[in-house]
């Protein structure tokens, strides 16, 4: 199949493994800052062609995980109000509130659809007009333009019964923040849907900074292994910058359109991450001009300062700082039927992505 | 038979005038046969072996009509393939319908037409049935029960058991993977995509009987329904104890299944199939049972996908593509589409 062949070319594999082997000669780390990353690392066991001295940390970018469980929470109490309709992509519904999920709600009797995109919201809004439609927005960058312009196609139809519970986040803010919160890395491995849309000129600030390296890649194994030599060469050549091996999708100045719908649509504001806590400007709000779509405005829910999970490590997991099998709960009490943490939840979740493929 | 508008009632399932007319003008009249035409309470039923096998199946499938087949297609294949895996010879069906009121009568014909022309095309009897008409939103739309009865010739009874296993056995299937849950995700209302896919859905009661007259050494067979390949091989590594070997390279799939699962982040491995059975067998006699399969129409994709070892015991791993390896997991939960 075209753009997923090519990059997958055993030869060209091992072929970037040798000269990684010929030129790495220090120690680096380097974090995989995206979950679909993390998944295609292991999904293609790419570590087992990597020289030794190159350690992959991953990072905090699987929209589910990060999601906070207070959000969670309130999605929750938002799906018992009457005539309320959840509309949701999937992962979610499995993820654990403090005492319930979604998807324990739903066979609770409440109204709970999973849908593939928010456009479908929209249209479920149209012809139900008694019913309030509650759209959960999660994810970075890259599903953002998607919600807003979702929210944009509801003002033009009038809709006063299509809600967005933003969970929204965007990606520089938590990257710094993990450098600032001292965590050792020598690159980022960034994330190649959210610089589709944001551009690259959100990461000059890593080498500049924080002398970090940071390259753009794609989701095959090819694109995986160029990313990492790219970013060898960097290091050994004390030559940190933003380079873009994603070609065929990232430009420079990304998508205009989109950024210009998420500046329409949304704000920055300060937002919780689940294990990270409060980080300054990460998340995205419904701007006051879209208010009569904005669910946080528009309900009054009640819901309990969340207490995280007893013996669940997801906030260390997400900072990089540990691993899924330094988790004494991974693969006995926490098993992606029985979820403890929401790493444990998603497809790309660290902790679901080490579990399904553990040898 | 009236078409149309007409509308299932509550009176088509009350035991009354209308359920006659029912029976008669659509169930007799798609199914006929000497039996069912006796009208009696249960079946008197005549078999030619000491031992039967017996299997039974509800199918709720959302939506009913997919590209491929529908719900009757698929009551007849799912519970024919459940005897055929067995090594039974499916002879006989019972067919119970729980019909939502409201419910088109005129779909309801084309689901009993298709249920009939696949009993004919697996050489089974439709023989005794039943039929239920529930308040408007007890059911959605229409559930189908099958159950059905084969017979056991002495030297395939022991079949399905996975006895006598040793490493370098192989693995075989008879065509592509993941056609049948990628063909109903994709005919789902809610999911605005096209695609080519079509369900696999067929009654492999042939193909596996050409195969089992033709080789006794067919150590196992089973059809990889809901829970897909994986599900199947972790189930007979983890009962056998042996591990099982399978190579990415050698899976068969549809490009619209690969395209579709690479969009929405499945594994095909993990998806359903509805007229896919795997055989284990020795090296060589599976060299000659490819061979049989490839002759047969339901069987011209078939492959080697993989072999039983002595490594990595109750596991089963796959070969990747790319040279590495990764254990491959039954499926937990319903594969859920990832976000981005």
């Amino acid at each position: 199949m075209q753009y997923i062949d090519e990059y997958r070319k055993k030869e060209l594999i091992l072929a970037v493994s040798k000269e990684l082997k010929e030129i790495s000669k220090q120690p680096i780390t380097l974090m995989e800052v995206c979950g679909g990353h993390t998944m295609a690392i292991h999904r293609f066991g790419l570590h087992a062609l990597l020289p030794p001295a190159i350690r992959l940390i991953s990072g905090p970018g699987c929209p589910v995980c990060v999601s906070s469980q207070h959000f969670l929470d309130t999605a929750i109490a938002c799906s018992k109000i009457p005539g309320a309709i959840i509309t949701t992509y999937g992962d979610l519904i499995r993820v654990p509130g403090s005492v319930s999920s979604l998807e324990k709600e739903k066979a609770n009797g409440h109204d709970i659809r999973i849908i593939y995109s928010v456009l479908e919201a929209v249209e479920m809004a149209k012809v139900n007009p008694d019913k309030k439609i509650i759209f959960l927005g999660i994810g970075f960058e890259t599903t953002a333009p998607a919600t807003a312009a979702a929210i944009v196609e509801a003002g033009k139809a009038n809709l006063l019964n299509f809600f967005v519970l933003s969970a929204h986040k965007v990606m520089p803010p938590v990257m710094k923040a993990l450098v600032d919160d001292g965590i050792k890395i020598n690159g980022f491995i960034a994330p190649g849907h959210v610089s589709a849309i944001t551009g690259t000129t959100i990461y000059n600030d890593l080498p500049k900074r924080y002398g970090l390296g940071v390259v753009i890649t794609g989701f095959e194994p090819v694109d995986l292994m160029l990313a990492i030599l790219m970013l060898v060469r960097q290091f050994e050549s004390k030559d940190p910058k933003v380079e873009i091996q994603y070609q065929r999708v990232v430009h420079v100045e990304g998508n205009k359109i989109a950024q210009a719908l998420l500046t329409k649509v949304f704000e920055l504001k300060d937002d919780r991450w689940r294990g990270l806590g409060i980080i300054p400007g990460s998340g995205l709000k419904i701007r006051s001009a879209f208010a009569d779509f904005d669910a946080e405005k528009h309900f009054t829910v009640h819901v309990p300062e969340p207490v995280d999970p007893k013996g669940c490590i997801c906030g260390s997991i997400l900072r990089g700082l540990k691993a899924p099998n330094e988790c004494r709960l991974f693969a006995t009490v926490c098993t992606p039927s029985d979820p403890v943490g929401a790493c444990m939840v998603s497809g790309e979740g660290t902790c679901a992505t080490y579990y399904k493929y553990r040898s | 038979m009236k078409t149309g508008e007409e509308k299932i009632l509550l009176s088509h399932g009350n035991g009354g005038r209308m359920m006659h007319q029912l029976i008669e003008n659509l169930f007799i009249k798609y199914f006929s046969n000497s039996i069912l035409e006796e009208q009696t309470d249960s079946a008197i039923l005549q078999i030619d072996t000491p031992e039967i096998a017996f299997t039974t199946d509800s199918f709720v499938i959302d939506p009913l009509f997919f590209p491929g087949g529908n719900i009757g297609k698929l009551a007849v294949c799912g519970t024919v393939n459940d005897l055929a895996v067995s090594g039974a010879i499916p002879r006989y069906l019972s067919v119970s319908f729980i019909i939502e009121e409201g419910f088109a009568m005129k779909e309801l014909e084309v689901i009993v037409s298709s249920l009939a022309e696949e009993a004919r095309k697996a050489n089974v009897s439709i023989v005794t049935g039943d039929t239920k008409v529930v308040n408007k939103g007890k059911c959605d739309k229409l559930f189908i029960n099958t159950t059905g009865i084969g017979s056991v010739r002495n030297e395939n009874r022991l079949i399905s058991n996975a006895l006598d296993f040793s490493a370098g056995d192989v693995i075989i299937i008879n065509g592509t993977i993941g056609d049948h849950g990628m063909a109903v995700m994709s005919a789902r209302e809610s999911f605005n995509f096209k695609s080519q896919v079509t369900s696999d859905c067929a009654s492999l009661n042939h193909l596996i009987r050409e195969v089992l007259d033709r080789s006794s050494s067919v150590k196992f067979m089973r059809d990889p329904t809901r829970g897909g390949v994986a599900t199947v091989l972790n189930e007979l590594a983890g009962k056998t104890g042996m591990g099982i070997d399978i190579d990415e390279t050698a899976l068969p799939l549809s490009r619209g299944v690969t395209a579709m699962c690479e969009l929405l982040g499945f594994d095909p491995l993990h998806i359903a199939n509805e007229g896919k059975v795997l055989i284990v067998a020795n090296q060589e006699e599976g060299k000659h049972i490819l061979e049989i399969m490839k002759k047969n129409e339901l069987g011209v994709h078939s492959a080697i996908i993989g072999r039983i070892t002595n490594d990595h015991p109750g596991k089963v791993v796959l070969k990747t593509e790319t040279g590495g390896s990764r254990i491959i997991d039954t499926l937990t939960g319903d594969p859920l589409p990832r976000i981005c």
